[in-house]
């Protein structure tokens, strides 16, 4: 059940609409555009240019970041201070997000939720996956978070402390899983492959170095 | 009036459903409505207080029957007849319309030099942080209660925290103050504050343990304990 295929999100073209009848949210959709393009409020361009901003936006950010703060424990630091300063050293442009970068230790278990709506590292990670916009995470992970983490294969020990971050204002939160053991030999590259997204949101730690990856 | 969206803690809901390889669109439509959604916002005919007011203003019951997607293209209309640029009739006559002759072809135009700006806007986004004058009310460690405002509408302050203490943990930057403008009342910035709140504080015996909350909230949300 652990959703560890993340790290590649598809950022292709999306299924076609099904065919036949439009439901009444659909109709909506084609009644506003309609409405705004012949009003000229709006082009059939500008609708195109807002969708292909997201492309490039996806979790391989976040896990060049994760991995370049393991192998460089300067770069953590200024990282955990700064968020959006460190991933501009990288060339990862965040603003205007006020980036937080929140530290799993041997103590210390992370994971974010926005109970109120959706927000998410974006930048970073790009469009947040569907369950974290659920009514069922929103309501749980503040509450249960330790039952909402082992519905994702993921049980943490009593003894660390999990902390709930819930995004209520302005700062975009991003979770540092912890460098898995067995990892001193591997390159930035190899690191960055085991750095999923949700280890990011922190509902899962990161992968073991020999652990079987889903296409 | 509670608002639909406002669930954190809300007990009685299902596991959580986990698609998995997820895409980032599930349709052309619901990607759709996120390029509306970003070009008429980049234009700015409504502010992001604005957007997220229109969902939670949707009533309980059609709000968690609906998909997210479906509350973008409702809070889209809402706002859109809100700034004039649409009346409730045209799009009533249109998705009337609509039903009884579907695959009408859409309209196109091209302004390459708008496309631009709304790629550099959405890019570079419109950032919250202001520059505020009065000097901060609390400091890290300060003991807190979350008050409230008294804001009918829109706010920032989930419903659980609502009268419980807390510890200041990190101090923010000055922010946009939602409630007011959300109204077009001014922006109002304000100090904002990471504050801590004990799982047994907020959800009493029944709380994990250990399984403190951070929540972020504008300074006026506060008051000291």
């Amino acid at each position: 059940m652990s959703e560890a295929s993340h790290t590649h999100d598809h950022d292709h073209a999306p299924p076609t609409d099904e065919a036949g009848p439009l439901s009444y949210y659909q109709r909506l959709e084609l009644a506003v555009r309609e409405l705004l393009i012949e009003k000229g409020v709006l082009t059939a361009d500008e609708v195109r240019a807002g969708i292909e901003d997201m492309d490039g936006r996806s979790p391989e950010r976040g896990a060049l970041v994760v991995a370049r703060a393991w192998s460089d424990p300067d770069f953590k630091e200024r990282l955990l201070a700064d968020g959006p300063a460190a991933c501009a050293e990288l060339g990862i442009d965040v603003s205007p997000a006020r980036l937080a970068v929140v530290e799993n230790t041997d103590d210390v278990h992370n994971v974010i939720v926005c109970t109120l709506c959706s927000c998410y590292p974006r930048p970073l990670l790009g469009l947040p996956p569907s369950w974290y916009k659920s009514s069922s995470y929103r309501a749980r992970a503040v509450r249960e978070p330790r039952a909402v983490l082992g519905e994702f294969g993921t049980v943490i020990p009593e003894d660390v402390a999990i902390r709930v971050h819930d995004s209520t204002a302005e700062l975009r939160y991003m979770v540092l899983p912890q460098r898995p053991p067995g990892t001193e030999e591997l390159d930035s590259d190899a690191l960055a492959e085991l750095v999923t997204r949700d280890s990011m949101i922190g509902v899962t730690t990161a992968l073991a170095p020999t652990a079987e990856r889903h296409a | 009036m509670a608002r639909a969206h406002d669930i954190g803690g809300l007990k009685g809901l299902g596991p959580v459903e986990i698609e998995r390889d997820e895409p980032v669109f599930h349709s052309e439509w619901e990607q759709r409505v996120f390029g509306i959604t970003m070009a008429t916002l980049g234009k700015g005919l409504y502010n992001v207080e604005q957007f997220r007011s229109g969902i939670e203003e949707i009533p309980i019951v059609p709000y968690m029957e609906s998909s997210y997607y479906e509350r973008w293209i409702v809070t889209l209309e809402t706002n859109l007849i809100r700034a004039g640029v649409v009346s409730e009739d045209e799009i009533d006559a249109r998705t009337v319309e609509l039903s009884r002759h579907p695959g009408t072809d859409v309209g196109r135009r091209e302004e390459a030099e708008f496309c631009e700006m709304l790629l550099s806007v959405i890019q570079a986004g419109v950032s919250p942080e202001r520059d505020v004058e009065a000097p901060r009310r609390f400091e890290s460690g300060d003991r807190v209660i979350a008050a409230g405002t008294t804001a009918a509408g829109h706010t920032r302050l989930p419903r659980y925290v609502r009268g419980k203490q807390g510890v200041v943990a990190r101090l923010d930057k000055a922010f946009v103050y939602p409630e007011t403008n959300v109204e077009g009342a001014g922006e109002n910035p304000e100090w904002c504050y990471c504050v801590r709140f004990e799982a047994d504080e907020v959800w009493g015996d029944g709380a994990e343990a250990g399984a403190p909350v951070y929540v972020d909230v504008w300074e006026s949300y506060l008051e000291p304990a």
